[in-house]
């Protein structure tokens, strides 16, 4: 009932992104998500999905328009301000992205160099409280025997898994996940998509999730967005949705 | 139907009859021939010299093993100019390579610079490098140190970018969108994806710089170079004998140290 109750977490003001070499990324996008709900972008392939995801923690810039989190402009940080924002929110990837070689530890903990100086990072020098949450994370994803393992020596769903718990090292309030199940099976993908359904519920973080399948978008979004060629073309409360809608989207014309 | 899928499309004539290959390898024939013309160097001189070349090899099959504890310590001066040598270019090499990897850094203008710095060091000969650094510092390791580090440097630096150039981009995405400083991406992203790559090179560059640390010490650069150019000089072939058989153990044992190494790295 209150205002600040329904005050969104993140707005898009007429966001416009063109690349480099003159593709249309987004097109007019203005929309708002807020705090705490659960949001599946779906649409065809090159709609602009990613390029949507990434601009609200500026992995991509945009062209015109503005992105405001939490009531604050983010196109003008730089430097540290910008590395600040980036700490708060979360991305997950299709392909995990971990380092490999490193241990699972070394993996989650790095979800905290945002919060290090650069030299406590290159040593290695993390707190023994630090070191216990990155217990805690684990524990959450279900890894704890697996922490000194190397990550390469996972599944994939293990390894999507220790990326869950690498962002909730930074404790973030928004978790962006780009088809984050798209090269897992069905059961783990049940699972990473078990796993940040508790984190909205339980923590209330705030979850956009790019995704390719309608009936996954279906079981758990709150809201579902559509995308084509770069525009918003579609925007309703789940329970709303219907198949008819979806498809729709889904349709190349 | 069948038919149509085994229809391959028809080579050109150019493929058909490998004009490229037999062209090119004329090319290579003329300039060969053209080449020898040019420089005189010719396989009768050669032949004719045999005999003389054959008495050398007579003194030389009877190896002075006595010399052998002279030059244990030029040896061993040899090896540690060539891993202080390597160390020192491969170290420095580092922060270059990532300077000039495309996929770390965006700035043309940067990256151009320094691979022109680069390519410029590694034009540099090692034999020229080590003639001006024994008139600098005099007859000793010191200018074999530096002439193999600058040598060392410019071999591995085009090394070490070209692994930078291949790593999964994806785990400095993940530590960016964490909020990482440049730094912290390189060290806990790009690091380990390399740290395997750069031990192999390292060891590779050591292996050459074993070698050619002898013929640079012929230049007065220090090590068993030295000896090996005063035992020629005195005419005193079955020392030469015992430097060159000592010297071929050493590259032996380090090239097979390293291989072993770099096996169980990669
Ligand atoms: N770095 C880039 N430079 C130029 N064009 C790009 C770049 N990245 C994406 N694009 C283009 O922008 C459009 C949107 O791409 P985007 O990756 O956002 O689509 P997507 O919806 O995520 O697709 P997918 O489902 O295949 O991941 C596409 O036409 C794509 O080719
Ligand atoms: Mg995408």
């Amino acid at each position: 009932m209150q205002a600040t109750a329904t005050a969104p977490i993140i707005a898009f003001h007429h966001v416009n992104k063109i690349y480099a070499n003159g593709t249309v990324g987004l097109k007019d996008i203005d929309f708002q998500i807020p705090r705490g709900q659960f949001l599946v972008v779906v649409g065809l392939s090159g709609a602009g999905k990613s390029t949507l995801l990434r601009t609200i923690n500026r992995m991509h810039e945009i062209s015109s328009g503005e992105i405001r989190i939490d009531d604050a402009p983010i196109g003008a940080y730089k430097g540290k301000a910008l590395r600040q924002l980036r700490c708060h929110i979360g991305m997950i990837f299709q392909n995990f992205n971990l380092v490999n070689r490193a241990s699972v530890e070394r993996n989650v903990l790095s979800g905290l160099v945002g919060y290090y100086p650069t030299w406590k990072c290159i040593l290695g020098l993390f707190s023994a409280a630090d070191k216990q949450r990155a217990v805690q994370a684990l524990k959450r994803v279900s890894l704890t025997p697996k922490i000194f393992t190397r990550a390469d020596e996972l599944s994939g769903g293990q390894q999507q898994r220790v990326a869950i718990a690498r962002t909730l090292m930074q404790d973030p309030k928004i978790i962006l996940a780009d088809e984050p199940v798209a090269s897992l099976d069905p059961r783990t993908t049940k699972d990473v998509m078990d796993t940040l359904q508790r984190l909205n519920r339980e923590d209330g973080i705030t979850v956009i999730v790019n995704l390719h399948s309608v009936a996954l978008a279906r079981q758990y979004a709150d809201r579902i967005i559509g995308l084509r060629a770069g525009e918003l073309v579609y925007d309703q409360p789940i329970d709303n949705v219907t198949t008819a809608d979806l498809d729709r989207i889904y349709q190349t014309n | 139907m069948t038919n149509s899928t085994l229809d391959l499309p028809k080579r050109p004539w150019r493929q058909r009859y490998h004009v490229a290959a037999i062209g090119w390898t004329l090319v290579l024939g003329v300039l060969l021939v053209l080449s020898s013309l040019m420089t005189g160097a010719n396989l009768g001189t050669f032949l004719s010299n045999i005999d003389q070349f054959l008495a050398l090899l007579v003194q030389m099959s009877h190896p002075a093993w006595s010399y052998l504890h002279v030059i244990l310590q030029p040896l061993y001066e040899t090896i540690q100019m060539a891993i202080l040598g390597t160390t020192i270019g491969a170290v420095l090499a580092v922060p270059f390579a990532l300077l000039a990897a495309s996929n770390l850094v965006g700035n043309r203008l940067l990256r151009g610079l320094i691979r022109f710095f680069l390519d410029l060091v590694r034009t540099l000969p090692d034999l020229l490098l080590a003639a001006i650094f024994v008139a600098v510092f005099g007859i000793g390791s010191t200018a074999g140190v530096i002439t193999l580090a600058i040598f060392s440097f410019g071999m591995v630096s085009k090394l070490f970018y070209e692994v930078i150039e291949t790593i999964d981009m994806g785990p400095l995405e993940a530590l960016k969108s964490v909020g990482a400083t440049k730094v912290t991406m390189i060290w806990y992203a790009v690091l380990p994806q390399i740290l395997n790559q750069f031990v192999s090179y390292f060891l590779y560059t050591l292996e050459i710089n074993v070698r050619a640390s002898t013929v640079l010490g012929y230049l007065g650069a220090g090590g068993i170079g030295v000896y090996l150019q005063r035992s020629l000089g005195e005419f005193n072939y079955s020392a030469t004998a015992v430097i060159i058989l000592a010297t071929l153990v050493v590259v032996l044992v380090i090239d097979g140290i390293s291989n072993h190494l770099r096996r169980v790295l990669l």
